[in-house]
């Protein structure tokens, strides 16, 4: 029998049809919507004459531009306020399920899916948005699609891909202490840079995936765009059963035996041959920083700023032109530079176990003078576990200022903004030129070395700050 | 939505060589809030195009009226990072109809197909050849033709061929999307998700 990777059988599964030399017809199980890329596709629709076709497929929330305060209010921002608007006007018409601003569920599109439980093992999902690979981490394919696409989804509920070439990518061994999952994904970026990975999806293996929460993984599938894959999975395990099971849209009773058997079967063979494979050693992985604006630009946070050497063409000047932009010249230490700003949040680690890592760090300790220290919850629910379990009372001691679900800083869509020139270390996904705003600077990280840099109010190793 | 449609297109070339071009570059999200498909050439690489002030800045090439033309010259790994289609909507808004590059990030590329831009992927030498000749000869013409799946240098008349499965070269020759493709198989559709 042909040996199949687990992509491959996910992929198989949901191909309608293949056009001769050209995409496969591909089904897609779940599509999330936000307020951002989906207004053009609705409105298309609408010139088409066109309807919905399985509007029990699609989930909406607003993220993306949302404020992070007052979100009982008005939205002020009259086209924000607008694009919202959209959304509730489209999901009503169209029939479609919405986590609106202030309900229950409400939150970033990638962190209320698998919180609902609506992600599942074997599932194709797609949203328009490039951090829909964080669904991979329950061994789905998910991706993120332009917005023509989201208008074939909602129309179809298909659309039309050319299968990827498949790449694993084998971590083994045990991390050391401070060494988190963003550490992890931050140090493959480095090894195999912000394109290395483009015309692939990729299956993360070996040990030091498997011993990784569900959260952990979400953070490490989140990041697979990062180095230019469509999406990155994990096989399901224990870890992802446990996890799913009694969530609010998993399947209940007897279903529930019967798919986690099937879900059990979602594994790739042995003997099945990828196109590119990686291995890494996980007691080579250590906190790890980006100097420059893309993620493949990452660093141990002991070492310095890569010099010119074997630099020359456009590749020197894109490089020289990067370190510009932040500020920092080759060849330079990175620990000890100044900060001024720390975000914890986003789709990468704005979930409750990330929170919890930042309040257990800092608990009893106060930020520095110079850092402006934001957290922003995933969603409600992991704002509302903050609450309870009393991280929130924690992290306002150190001086954090606690703000409501959204993307917020990440891409600063909204008035989260970091001024011109300031730093920021961010547990976010991307550090390009103006992210967090035009000007600013911004280094990725884990919450782990985030919380250490509010504390000391430069670029710290966490495992040197107690 | 049908776009306009793509055969041969001989033009002059705007050169781009900085490589890991992001779609926040191309588009800052600050001017994703529009709810139509209208007016985003005028932010297309707002940043580098302006000063905070809004004064266009003299080093950037769009502001260099000695370069013009429907095709955008890029460096490597062009659109890299967010899915936003809107760079695609900014780019085919200010005028370009073809961007050449020697590697292009997954979902961009996927995204201009979709509404008529064509991404062609040449190899780096040929991309070297490329930028010596415009960045030398801003006059210089390059012939783009969908049909033959070649780019030609004409003032030299050195080409190379470059690949596009034959199912997107007939939907970008006739302005069809994929949309129309999906709507005509419906049944097949509904037949299949029974089964999900």
């Amino acid at each position: 029998m042909e040996k199949k990777t687990l992509f491959d059988k996910i992929w198989d599964a949901h191909v309608v049809k293949s056009v001769p030399d050209g995409p496969d017809v591909f089904f897609i199980d779940k599509h999330f919507i936000h307020e951002v890329t989906s207004p053009v596709a609705f409105l298309n629709l609408e010139k088409r004459g066109v309807g919905v076709m399985y509007p029990e497929r699609t989930v909406a929330t607003p993220d993306h531009n949302v404020p992070t305060i007052d979100q009982d209010k008005t939205i002020k921002d009259k086209l924000s306020r607008m694009q919202v608007e959209k959304l509730r006007t489209n999901c009503k018409k169209h029939g479609i399920e919405l986590h609106d601003l202030g309900s229950a569920h409400h939150g970033i599109v990638h962190v209320i899916g698998p919180e609902l439980g609506i992600t599942q093992p074997g599932m194709t999902i797609v949203c328009g948005d490039s951090h829909t690979s964080t669904h991979g981490a329950f061994g789905a394919i998910a991706f993120g699609i332009g917005t023509s696409e989201v208008e074939m989804v909602l129309a179809t509920q298909c659309i039309m891909q050319s299968k990827p070439k498949k790449m694993r990518i084998t971590v083994d061994g045990e991390v050391g202490p401070g060494v988190t999952s963003k550490d992890i994904i931050l140090y493959i970026i480095s090894k195999i840079s912000a394109a290395g990975a483009t015309g692939y999806f990729v299956e993360y293996a070996g040990s030091a995936f498997k011993s990784l929460s569900m959260e952990a993984r979400m953070t490490v599938c989140n990041m697979s765009i990062e180095m230019g894959a469509r999406g990155g999975l994990i096989a399901p395990d224990e870890t992802t059963f446990e996890y799913l099971k009694g969530k609010q849209y998993a399947p209940k009773g007897a279903d529930w035996e019967k798919t986690l058997a099937e879900w059990t079967a979602l594994q790739t063979d042995e003997g099945a041959v990828f196109d590119k494979e990686h291995y890494f050693d996980a007691s080579d992985i250590e906190p790890m920083i980006t100097y420059g604006t893309n993620p493949g630009m990452g660093i141990k946070i002991k070492d310095i700023i890569p010099t010119l050497d074997g630099m020359e063409g456009s590749n020197k000047k894109t490089y020289l032109k990067s370190l510009d932009y932040m500020g920092f010249a080759p060849g330079e230490p990175i620990k000890g530079k100044k900060v001024d700003f720390v975000f914890v949040g986003s789709c990468t680690n704005g979930r409750i176990e990330d929170i919890r890592s930042v309040a257990n760090f800092v608990k009893g300790k106060k930020k520095a003078d110079n850092i402006t220290a934001w957290i922003v919850p995933g969603s409600r629910e992991v704002e509302k576990m903050a609450h309870e379990e009393g991280l929130v009372k924690i992290l306002e001691e150190a001086g954090f200022k606690l703000r409501q679900p959204g993307c917020s800083a990440c891409l600063a869509m909204n008035d989260d903004k970091i001024p011109s020139g300031k730093y920021a270390v961010s547990t976010s996904n991307r550090n390009f030129e103006g992210r967090q705003g035009p000007g600013a600077r911004t280094l990725l990280a884990s919450p782990l070395t985030v919380a250490a840099v509010a504390v000391t109010g430069e670029i710290s190793d966490p495992r040197e700050v107690f | 939505m049908a776009y306009d449609k793509f055969n041969v297109l001989t033009d002059t070339v705007i050169p781009l060589p900085t490589e890991n071009v992001d779609t926040d570059q191309i588009i800052p999200a600050r001017f994703l809030k529009a709810t139509e498909r209208e007016g985003f050439g005028d932010n297309l690489f707002r940043d580098w195009r302006y000063d905070v002030e809004g004064n266009p800045k003299e080093d950037f090439v769009l502001n260099d009226s000695t370069y013009s033309g429907k095709i955008l010259l890029a460096g490597k790994n062009f659109g890299s990072g967010s899915s936003r289609e809107h760079a695609v909507w900014a780019l085919y808004d200010y005028g370009f109809r073809c961007v050449v590059s020697s590697f292009f990030a997954d979902i961009f590329k996927n995204n201009c197909l979709n509404i008529g831009v064509l991404p062609v992927t040449i190899s780096p030498e040929f991309a070297d050849v490329l930028f010596a000749a415009v960045e030398g000869d801003p006059s210089t013409q390059v012939k783009v033709d969908i049909d033959k799946q070649t780019i030609t240098l004409l003032k030299t008349g050195e080409f190379e061929s470059f690949d596009i499965n034959s199912y997107k070269k007939e939907n970008m020759k006739n302005g069809f999307d994929d949309i129309d493709y999906l709507l005509n198989i419906e049944s097949e559709i509904t037949e299949f998700a029974k089964t999900r």
